[in-house]
């Protein structure tokens, strides 16, 4: 069965922990990590960011990027950890990481799950009163993989 | 045939319909496209759903105005994501 440990939870995440599941055993020589952090939004700086989601499709939806990355490339192990509810500025909203034996997949595999993450998971971002629009640039990113 | 349903409507969309999700009771509609005329067909509001830039999914499968829906089906209507 192949590795991967995909989450969609409340609560924040530990990086290291994170790292120390994927960097277990010896197969892999590359580890490649991203975290996605919620940035200063000009507006009400009182108000926080709310992350809404479809649970349920949200981690179907998760499962099936990682399982095209595993197609694409070989991978060791893949994680990923996405936080919804209400989140500030400066907090961490998104983990992906992947191990491989070696770094030019490992780096691939991360940033197209990144890519396909940003535009086809269900989730929602509303900044203060104000919800985010999709960006044409993650669309293009997506595309680019093809 | 009445087919009942249960459809979620997410973010901004949900707000503007002032709805996030509901029971209903449909007859005669074959497929998604269908229904959501259906819905549209509720008031002013209510068509936004047919925007181009709504997505729409099936039992948490992304789906189009094609397919079919079926007696128990779980719809949702949802704008374009932006997590990550």
């Amino acid at each position: 069965m192949p590795q991967a440990n995909i989450r969609v939870q409340t609560d924040d995440f530990d990086t290291g922990y994170e790292y120390a599941q994927l960097a277990r055993g010896t197969e892999a020589g590359a580890v490649v990590t991203f975290v996605g952090r919620v940035r200063e939004f000009t507006g009400d700086p009182s108000a926080g960011l709310w992350l809404e989601h479809y649970p349920g499709m949200t981690e179907k939806v998760l499962k099936d990027i990682v399982a095209r990355a595993r197609a694409r490339w070989t991978l060791t192990d893949c994680r990923v950890v996405h936080r919804v509810g209400r989140l500030t500025p400066g907090d961490q909203i998104v983990f992906v990481g992947v191990s491989a034996a070696h770094r030019q997949a490992a780096f691939e595999a991360c940033a197209f799950v990144m890519d396909f993450l940003k535009t086809e998971a269900p989730f929602w971002k509303k900044e203060g009163e104000r919800w985010v629009d999709a960006k044409i640039s993650d669309d293009e990113a997506a595309r680019a993989w093809q | 045939m009445s087919k009942c349903l249960h459809i979620l409507y997410f973010a901004a969309l949900g707000e503007t319909l002032g709805c996030r999700e509901e029971d209903v009771r449909v007859e005669g509609v074959r497929t998604l496209g269908e229904l959501r005329d259906w819905l549209s067909n509720r008031g002013i509001a209510w068509q936004a759903i047919k925007e181009n830039r709504v997505r729409m999914a099936i039992n948490q499968q992304v789906a189009d105005v094609h397919q079919n829906i079926e007696d128990g089906d779980e719809i949702a209507f949802f704008p374009p994501v932006t997590g990550g």
